[in-house]
């Protein structure tokens, strides 16, 4: 392996596999990430989307396989100053203001973005004079962000940024990491919802049990997982004609309760309208989207499928 | 260079935790006072007692800084931020660094604390036994910075309080901080194998009385760093692979 620091080296992890006791954590990865790239890890909880940062970050030690961030190991890379970290866990320290802390972290790093830069990129200006262990839940994310940007790295990780955050801070979160990924670093993040990974990302790496099921741009795994399902009561209801609704692609029928599958918000939509215009005697009518819990189920289980017919045919 | 502005961030917080000053400071005071005081005019093994006392007082409490400071790593350990440190190009060193430096200025805090009470109790000394006292206070103080670190990662932030409680009073009390507490036979043997009687013994170079400092002092507070230091380094390991 090349071992000096290059900073369009991108990072490359080969083979990663980290157990915990008879819990296999992850179990193989492989992945590239050229420089520059904003990357979704998308995953429900203990896909082992937390691990693999852990192992990127050089937090934990891989049982076997390798990362390489820009062409050193992580620890190499850390010491460089090349990478700045959100961990899912944690929260800041007492007795020093916004400012004083991204300062003190911002020394840390060779080459680090200017203090009041910082602070403006994450737009925490206002609170900057503010004891750092006295904000509010959004206000704690922001800065924990402005640390892992202060030293100016060249490559970002973020575990699940907003995991804790409502709907108002999550946005404001995401319009400040959209400046920050602009300023073309390489982003790789990590979260369970699916419209952040779409949002925010130029390509998914879908994780379930410890493996990537799919890797891809946001909209052929929206394609794959973003499906929504509308249920409803009709009495009476005939498969045959529902199977004819605009964007519909299966049907299941349980007593008066029908079940729509379609295989995203557009065709939901359709399908709604139709649904409404033909059948106007329908009640009870939910939409909610199929979920990334029961998409993985799906994708994995096919793999699952594949994993079982290998071993009988061996 | 990077470390050292961390080290003054570290110092900054260190003089803004109130609680944590405030204790640490006036500890040693108020038992200094409450024993010697009533027993101004008397004599313990031979010296005035508020001299002797004074020694024993500040060797406690230099004990007690440098010990909490590096114990204070529990609870950075506890809200992640040992973990977001150890993303940044931060030396672990520099860290364990920072946190003796402050205890250092702790116990120093303390040393001045104690000499200005000595004096108002009528303590008297050159300023070349000023400087032996405090020097050598400063030297015996090695192992138990050690000490601390190694609590800051063994020790959970919920049985911080007794454990360093009870562990540094217990040195203090057989180190002979309190009052003499073996002056012949296998107990004084036992005890001088600790390093808090050389400690004690350190703040009593000023009275100039046991000549201070000798090999076996040396040895002891050698072994005693070493010894910790190996356990620091193999909990602090055990404590970065985790997860």
């Amino acid at each position: 392996m090349d071992s000096s620091y290059d900073p369009r080296g991108g990072i490359r992890l080969t083979g990663l596999t980290k157990a915990y006791g008879d819990v296999l954590a992850v179990r193989g990865i492989d992945l590239s990430i050229a420089a520059g790239e904003t990357v979704a890890l998308l995953g429900p909880n203990g896909a082992g989307k937390t691990t693999t940062i852990d192992m990127v970050l050089g937090l934990a030690r891989p049982d076997h396989g390798s990362v390489s961030l820009f062409g050193l190991p992580p620890c190499e890379a850390v010491k460089a100053g090349a990478v700045g970290g959100m961990l899912q866990t944690g929260t800041l320290i007492e007795y020093l203001s916004v400012r004083e802390l991204v300062t003190m972290v911002a020394s840390l790093y060779p080459h680090p973005l200017g203090v009041d830069e910082t602070l403006g990129l994450t737009g925490i200006d206002d609170i900057a004079d503010r004891p750092a262990s006295k904000l509010s839940g959004g206000q704690t994310q922001r800065v924990r962000f402005a640390i892992a940007l202060a030293g100016d790295p060249d490559l970002l990780l973020l575990d699940e940024p907003t995991v804790a955050l409502d709907v108002e801070g999550r946005r404001d979160f995401w319009g400040a990491m959209r400046a920050v990924a602009s300023r073309g670093k390489t982003v790789l993040f990590a979260t369970h919802y699916l419209e952040e990974a779409d949002a925010y990302s130029d390509r998914i790496i879908l994780m379930a049990r410890g493996t990537i099921v799919a890797d891809a741009p946001p909209t052929e795994i929206k394609a794959k997982v973003g499906g929504r399902k509308i249920t409803a009561t009709l009495p009476g209801a005939d498969p045959e004609v529902l199977r004819t609704l605009a964007g519909v692609n299966n049907v299941e029928l349980r007593g008066e309760v029908i079940t729509l599958s379609c295989p995203g918000s557009g065709s939901s939509d359709r399908a709604l309208r139709d649904l409404l215009n033909r059948l106007p005697e329908v009640r009870d009518i939910e939409v909610r989207g199929s979920g990334l819990e029961e998409a993985f189920l799906e994708l994995t289980a096919d793999e699952n499928e594949d994993d079982n017919r290998a071993r009988q045919m061996r | 260079m990077k470390g050292s502005k961390y080290t003054r961030f570290e110092i900054l917080r260190t003089l803004r935790s109130r609680r944590y000053l405030l204790f640490s400071l006036a500890f040693p005071l108020v038992l200094f006072f409450t024993v010697a005081g009533p027993n101004r005019h008397a004599r313990l093994d031979g010296v005035p007692f508020p001299l002797y006392y004074m020694t024993g007082m500040a060797a406690w409490g230099t004990m007690v800084a440098v010990v909490s400071s590096g114990a204070r790593i529990a609870g950075e350990r506890t809200v992640g931020w040992t973990r977001q440190l150890r993303i940044t190009p931060l030396k672990t060193s520099a860290y364990f660094g920072a946190k003796v430096i402050c205890g250092y200025l702790m116990a120093v805090l303390t040393i001045a604390g104690m000499c200005l009470a000595g004096t108002t109790l009528g303590v008297r000394l050159s300023a070349q036994e000023w400087l032996t006292m405090i020097t050598m206070l400063l030297a015996g103080l090695i192992p138990f910075a050690v000490l601390g670190i190694l609590f800051g990662h063994l020790v959970k932030v919920d049985s911080l309080g007794p454990a360093l409680g009870g562990t540094t009073s217990l040195f203090a009390l057989l180190g002979g901080a309190y009052g003499p507490i073996a002056s012949s036979g296998v107990f004084l043997a036992l005890v001088k194998c600790l390093p808090s009687y050389w400690l004690v013994q350190a703040g009593k170079s000023a009275l100039g009385q046991n000549g201070w400092p000798p090999a076996e002092a040396w040895i002891v507070i050698a072994v005693w760093t070493a010894v910790l230091g190996v356990l620091a380094r193999r909990v602090y390991q055990r404590d970065t692979a985790r997860v």
